[in-house]
């Protein structure tokens, strides 16, 4: 009897209803405006790459010590160096980071003894040409630069 | 492969997929029909390949280890949990204990992750929209946890072989305890929208029934088998990882159709709230990784671990040659041996319940091809 009263007064349905109305509430919106309202990163967020400089001296942080593109998965790090003739010191020419194969797992700037190459916040990455996804040195060290939106 | 050329008068080859909404992928499925009878399914995979285990042998162990994510998407963080395990029991070495205690809070997110975008996806299918908006909501809390603790939300990349790469963020056993006090109104939530809803069991009680003999003879493992009635759980039977020093019920049931399959995922989500709520009150303090060379060499030999990944049992098989890369990976995926299943659920049922059978199987086409 009660169960024939349930299905009559569509009990189940209802309760169904009663939990959509309970979130009708505007301040249970989760949609964020994206890109007016940039979302929030966490610090350890595997982005992209940079490769560090001294701020006070301009100087380059890496040693091109090689580790991080052996440590890379896909093979996508090229470091070239040079021997200063001087100090006996070897010292970064070039350094290649091709994007578009990086999976960004971190196993890179895990390896960098000196913490020259790192994993940014920046996630906005898009390029309008293949060649535009690998980044060279200076593009490294100076960050991505997104489009800005006007709107 | 039902043979096209020997259909009777009424019968009817139809393809579904691989680009379908319901297949949750890029899985193809060949139906023969009756009208809206099922006779037969022909499941044709293998569009997703990308030769996972292959990628194994040529790379070091360490740079392996972002690859497994990739296979189950949806449970990345389990997956790199048994693949570092059958690393770490190749090497005779095991995880801190500080380091288990993290291994397990963050696998059992990745369970609530996994069984919450199956939920909503599967409910998707059957017509309910309303849930997967909630369940994506509740999701987002978890993979901000990931995001927070290892840096990605996805393929996470958040064990490494002998421990953990990263210490426990400041504030995460708050936001932890936070989700867990959280999740649970949530849960019955969910089973308000859903469980007593008569379209919800229409659609589900008794369609795509496999009973107990049936998944032993599939191999069929995870909320499949025990929504049979058989009380198997790795995380009990072979504890891994600490498992054994939490306290947690393995939620069974005894139809094996796909209305249990529901009840017992929605159960297990509540064990998993447990078993984290256990874990995050104490963590042991003490180093995050075990003694491993910088350079991962294991001796010559084998090893199989398997765990309890969210879909079944996840299995991980190792061959060693005593040189930094290995001599063979082998996975053991719970979905690829879950959807052989498929074609005993399905046949004799009509067309409309392929899609809620496919559904509850709770198949990720990466891990499938691989």
């Amino acid at each position: 009897m009660r169960k024939l009263l349930r299905t009559i007064f569509l009990v189940d349905l209802i309760q169904g209803l009663w939990v959509t109305f309970r979130n009708q509430h505007p301040k249970n919106i989760y949609t964020e405006q994206y890109p007016a309202q940039r979302p929030r990163i966490a610090e350890r967020f595997r982005g992209a790459p940079r490769l560090n400089i001294n701020p006070e001296t301009g100087e380059t942080l890496c040693i091109a010590c090689d580790l991080c593109a052996l440590a890379c998965p896909e093979n996508l790090i090229v470091v070239s160096s040079e021997r200063n003739k001087q100090t006996r010191r070897k010292e970064l020419t070039t350094f290649t980071y091709d994007t578009s194969r990086c999976m960004f797992c971190g196993l890179c700037e895990d390896a960098c003894p000196v913490d020259a190459l790192e994993l940014t916040q920046d996630f906005e990455l898009a390029s309008y040409t293949r060649e535009g996804a690998i980044w060279d040195r200076q593009m490294l060290e100076e960050g991505p630069k997104p489009t800005w939106y006007r709107y | 492969m039902p043979e096209a050329t020997f259909l009777d008068a009424n019968e009817l080859i139809l393809n579904m997929g691989p680009q379908h909404p319901s297949t949750h992928g890029v899985l193809r499925v060949i139906l023969k029909l009756d009208g809206e009878k099922i006779l037969g399914t022909e499941c044709v995979i293998g569009y997703l390949h990308r030769g996972v285990e292959k990628i194994g042998e040529n790379r070091t162990y360490a740079m392996f280890a972002p690859y497994v994510d990739r296979m189950d998407y949806v449970a990345a963080v389990s997956n790199g949990l048994g693949y570092c395990l059958a690393v770490e029991k190749l090497l005779n070495v095991e995880a801190p204990p500080r380091a288990q205690a993290v291994r397990v809070i963050l696998t059992e997110l990745n369970r609530i992750a996994s069984h919450l975008l199956w939920l909503g996806t599967h409910a998707l299918d059957i017509g309910a929209i309303t849930p997967l908006f909630y369940v994506m909501r509740e999701r987002e809390e978890i993979l901000n946890i990931f995001e927070a603790y290892c840096g990605a939300r996805l393929t996470t990349h958040a064990f490494r072989i002998g421990g953990l790469q990263y210490e426990v963020y400041e504030g995460m056993e708050k936001q932890v305890k936070a989700f867990c006090k959280m999740f649970l109104p949530r849960v019955d939530e969910y089973e308000e929208l859903l469980t007593e809803n008569r379209i919800w069991k229409d659609r589900l009680v008794g369609v795509g029934v496999l009973t107990a003999e049936q998944c032993k003879q599939y191999g069929v493992t995870g909320p499949m088998l025990r929504a049979a009635g058989v009380k198997w759980d790795i995380r009990k039977a072979q504890p891994y990882s600490g498992y054994e020093k939490y306290d947690f019920e393995i939620p069974t049931r005894t139809n094996g159709d796909t209305y249990d399959r529901y009840i017992v995922r929605i159960q297990e989500m509540r064990q998993s709230v447990r078993m984290i709520e256990q874990a995050v009150d104490d963590i042991p303090e003490g180093p995050i990784m075990a003694k491993v060379g910088k350079v991962i060499k294991p001796p010559v030999g084998e090893a199989y671990v398997s765990i309890e990944a969210p879909k079944g049992e996840l299995g991980y098989f190792i061959v060693s040659d005593g040189s930094t890369q290995p001599y063979r990976v082998r996975v053991r995926p719970p979905s690829f041996v879950n959807l052989q299943a498929l074609d005993t659920m399905a046949r004799g049922g009509l067309v409309a319940d392929i899609v809620a059978i496919i559904g509850t199987i709770d198949i990720v086409l990466g891990e499938i091809d691989r």
